[in-house]
């Protein structure tokens, strides 16, 4: 390589570094602005010593609890448990539930923290692991039975679906 | 090491180059979409969870993923033409760059698309979206930056200059799910682990992103033959081909 391009190529560096140390440091200043939701522990106990407040509006995500999913048999209005790895969170929520709902689940919900451990949820969105797999092999791995759309609740309806417990799904 | 490269910073080798290779592209392409695209929508197994939604995924995937890689690509050219002063570096990285802007746009929409029946929502200000979506408008900055300049030569650094800062977003593209939490999931193939698909739902979008590859290299060679006819329009190489191609209308007119 001739000096001029090795010139060149030092200043091409030099600035690409600058660049990347400058938004490597933004993003890291940015970190918790950045991630989507709060978990559960995280609102319970703080993240980063901050504990969120009451009446704040804010996102969570975690993973529904298996049998705290409770619905009213009027309504659509239901409520159930969020955990990651500590304390619980209750959600209520009126509205429709995505597809994807379910015990077991990754769930992010949109709401306002109406008491400490309670939110009152005005969208729900489901989020889904990044594992594909036909159903058999489901079933094989996971012990997760197939269910079919039309036959999905796999929370209880309190009084409509007695007696259908192999759509217990996870 | 590069040396046989060299001879391609000439306009007319490049043009050369690109005829040669543009039927094999296009084989490949044919036959990698079309293999992988059936078998992937027709005769792959249902997801468990997602059913036949997740299908979205034999497109959604390589769009996605070779939105990154074009753009990485694009800014080798313009390293390239910056250090070694090529101008068909510069011409490869702007023949590039609408490609790269459309494969992102499909990412986002496919992506949009399956959000809707799975998550519950077409849009989230997650950071893998929102970065994707930085991508689009890092795409659209490199061609307007391009079509602003009079000078072709001056329009090539400048673009090249901002395709090269933006390669920071690659990785953040990719790690993003990693670094935050997100309601996009995790990835299933681009990672140092057994991918998390099952083999008979892997191997059809194996084949469909070698597919989306080819169909891009095939796109490229034409919008580099055309920019590089373009630019040498009065180079006496390229007034021969054009009298070559006007011929048979000639014969045809008298």
């Amino acid at each position: 390589m001739n000096p001029r391009r090795k010139q060149r190529l030092a200043v091409v560096g030099i600035v690409g570094f600058l660049v990347v140390s400058a938004i490597g440091l933004m993003l890291y200043a940015l970190n918790d602005s950045i991630d989507l939701f709060y978990t559960p522990s995280e609102i319970v106990e703080g993240k980063n010593g901050q504990v969120p407040q009451i009446g704040q509006r804010l996102r969570i995500g975690g993973m529904v609890v298996p049998g705290s999913v409770k619905r009213n048999s009027e309504s659509l209005a239901v409520s159930f448990d969020l955990i990651d790895t500590g304390p619980t969170v209750t959600v209520t929520f009126d509205g429709i539930l995505p597809d994807l709902f379910r015990e077991g689940q990754g769930i992010v919900a949109t709401g306002v923290l109406t008491d400490k451990g309670h939110i009152k949820a005005q969208e729900v969105l489901a989020k889904h692991d990044e594992e594909y797999m036909p159903p058999e092999l489901a079933e094989k791995m996971k012990g997760i039975k197939h269910v079919k759309p039309e036959n999905m609740p796999t929370y209880e309806y309190s009084e409509a679906t007695t007696g259908n417990n192999d759509t217990g799904g996870l | 090491m590069w040396k046989w490269l060299h001879p391609y910073a000439k306009t007319e080798r490049a043009y050369q180059l690109c005829i040669t290779l543009q039927p094999w592209l296009w084989v490949g392409a044919i036959l990698c979409l079309s293999i992988g695209t059936v078998w992937g929508l027709a005769f792959a197994p249902q997801d468990y969870q997602q059913g036949d939604s997740f299908r979205i995924i034999y497109i959604h995937v390589p769009s996605a993923i070779l939105s990154m890689s074009t753009y990485v690509a694009m800014a080798i050219a313009a390293l390239v033409g910056m250090v070694w002063q090529w101008r068909t570096a510069y011409m490869t990285m702007i023949a590039m760059a609408p490609i790269g802007a459309a494969l992102t746009f499909i990412a986002l929409f496919t992506g949009a698309a399956w959000g809707k029946p799975m998550w519950g929502a077409w849009w989230v200000w997650d950071a893998r979206l929102t970065s994707e979506l930085i991508l689009l408008f890092l795409y659209i900055g490199v061609i307007a930056l391009y079509g602003a300049f009079e000078d072709k030569q001056q329009a090539g650094k400048a673009a090249g200059v901002m395709a090269l800062v933006g390669v920071v977003n690659i990785p953040i593209i990719h790690y993003s799910v990693e670094w935050w939490n997100t309601l996009h999931q995790g990835a299933t193939i681009s990672k140092f682990d057994n991918p998390s698909i099952a083999p008979e739902m892997l191997w059809p979008l194996l084949i469909n992103l070698l597919g989306f590859a080819f169909f891009i290299g095939a796109v490229t060679t034409i919008r580099l033959r055309n920019e590089i006819v373009l630019r040498e329009q009065h180079r006496p190489w390229v007034q021969a081909l054009a009298e070559q191609a006007l011929l048979p209308h000639k014969t045809r007119e008298r």
